[in-house]
């Protein structure tokens, strides 16, 4: 029998608590991600899974529960130590979030720039390769406000790539998209894990894409993780809180 | 009771208040040395805040020292003091209104472009994406803005007292017909360096405010478009009312160093 390296867990959530306005959006979410995975996240709209996400990256603080990101406790880290963790990791927001004073190009140039990188012919082509790899190829000297909101995601998704980060995070990446952007998107995020072994997390309502890029998934319900599996087991399940949410039942009458 | 406690809560929220723009300044001053200083956006924050706000500081001081010389002209007229009228409004322009007048202006147009900008950037999860690439907001908002206003707010200060001054002059001699030479001469002998200083050091500080309070309400809106309305609105509101509770300590405070009179 082969003995098969047991992969490395790249983070590690225990026990996270997190309240806003008085209400408790996760009561003890624990989860590992291991490294070079995809792990597609699922719940309800207004569940915690972005909330959960930007816990990942240190734009929230929890009330208590750990996050381990690398071996680091992200939790216990001030702002400005966090810089360290954040450069290994990239952020795909629900909207984008791309600077609208600036151009698509400086807009995806931005990470380069920041980390010091001075020699604009290599900031051009970086650029102009992050684009292609989005289908954007040309599209530079636009302005935010001048595109579409699956372009805005995109040149977002080009931004947070263009540093190569080990570890992606995906909020809704195909929410808003026609099927066939949503097909592209599905398709990049499988590639990086492939080519780069891009550890993922993917925030998503989305079941088609969950299947096609998933290695395992994790439903948050009620606060908690209610299920993680692989698909397959996502798919057997008989339980009825998942499969209402895979095969999209309100039960309500019409 | 109930009194007591509303009075109680209203000093509890401006102490935490001020206790959140002590760290945002505290923030600030720990970017210029630890984090990396954008030049580039210091030199097109100094344009937004220096050039642009030129023409609105010149106006309001040109007609400051133009009224003010008209009212005291024709109270002093009565004294037989005509010539006096030269260093009050050098004096009052350099230590009181050239700072303060200049200070509620650029309140009103930076610190609320400044609010705007950076509660929008905020709502829209912007400044989100700036922390997830790994850059500090304050490093690259805050920083720049601030180093901007203290390079450019002297400035604008020393032009708005110029411009007032002169609009003083020409009027009180050219219109008013008090003599060209004892009004110079006068001016020249009440006013000096305690007076300059005094202005740009009080211009230095009102910009500093203005960063602060314009920043910190930018960085905290929310809610959309709402919130960066209430956050906007507030920021020249609070700004223009610290600087004119900071002049008066700051009045007193400096009159110790820099006493009025020879």
């Amino acid at each position: 029998m082969t003995e098969h390296a047991k992969p490395r867990e790249v983070i590690s959530v225990d026990q996270l608590v997190q309240t806003i306005g008085g209400q408790e959006i996760l009561r003890g979410f624990s989860l590992k991600v291991y490294e070079g995975e995809t792990l597609v996240l699922l719940g309800r709209s207004g569940g915690g899974k972005s909330v959960f996400l930007r816990h990942l990256i240190g734009l929230m603080q929890p009330v208590s529960g750990t996050i381990t990101v690398d071996g680091q406790n992200v939790s216990a880290l001030k702002e400005r130590d966090l810089a360290k963790v954040r450069r290994c990791m990239g952020m795909l927001f629900q909207n984008g979030a791309l600077f609208d004073s600036m151009t698509v190009a400086d807009n995806v140039a931005f990470p380069l720039r920041e980390r010091g990188e001075t020699n604009e012919d290599l900031i051009a082509q970086k650029v102009d390769r992050s684009l292609q790899m989005v289908n954007l190829h040309g599209q530079q000297r636009k302005m935010p406000v001048n595109l579409s909101g699956g372009m805005r995601k995109r040149v977002a998704l080009a931004r947070a790539l263009i540093n190569e980060p080990r570890c992606m995070l995906y909020d809704e990446p195909t929410a808003g998209l026609d099927p066939i952007v949503a097909d592209s998107i599905d398709v990049l995020i499988r590639r990086l894990q492939r080519r780069l072994g891009v550890t993922s997390i993917v925030v998503t309502h989305d079941m088609k894409s969950a299947f096609a890029i998933a290695d395992h998934v994790a439903l948050l319900h009620e606060g908690r993780c209610y299920f993680y599996g692989t698909c397959d087991r996502l798919r057997a399940s008989t339980d009825p809180v998942i499969r209402d949410f895979v095969e999209g039942r309100s039960h309500e009458e019409p | 009771m109930a009194l007591a406690r509303y009075v109680g809560e209203i000093l509890l929220s401006f102490t935490r208040y001020l206790g959140d723009l002590s760290l945002l300044a505290v923030e600030t001053v720990r970017g210029i040395f630890q984090g990396k200083i954008h030049w580039r956006l210091v030199t097109q924050q100094i344009y937004e805040i220096g050039y642009r706000s030129q023409l609105v500081v010149l106006i309001t001081g040109a007609f400051t020292g133009a009224v003010f010389a008209t009212q005291t002209f024709f109270q002093f007229s009565r004294l037989q003091m005509d010539t006096a009228v030269g260093p009050v409004v050098s004096v009052s322009m350099f230590r009181e209104l050239g700072p303060v007048l200049c200070g509620l202006m650029v309140a009103g147009r930076v610190g609320a472009a400044m609010s705007a900008e950076l509660g929008t950037m905020k709502v829209t999860e912007q400044i989100d994406a700036l922390r997830a690439l790994a850059v500090h907001p304050v490093d690259y908002l805050v920083v720049p803005r601030f180093l901007a206003m203290l390079v450019s707010m002297p400035l604008l200060v020393a032009e708005c007292i110029g411009i007032g001054i002169f609009a003083a002059y020409l009027l009180t001699t050219k219109v008013l017909g008090v003599s060209e030479v004892y009004y110079l001469h006068n001016m020249l002998y009440f006013t000096g360096g305690r007076d300059v200083a005094m202005g740009l050091i009080k211009g230095m500080v009102f910009g500093v405010v203005i960063v602060f309070v314009s920043c910190h309400q930018g960085l905290n809106a929310r809610e959309g478009a709402v919130g960066v309305g209430r956050a906007t609105t507030e920021a020249v509101v609070i700004g223009s009312l610290f600087i004119l509770v900071v002049n008066f300590f700051l009045t007193m405070t400096l009159n110790i160093f820099f006493p009025a009179g020879k």
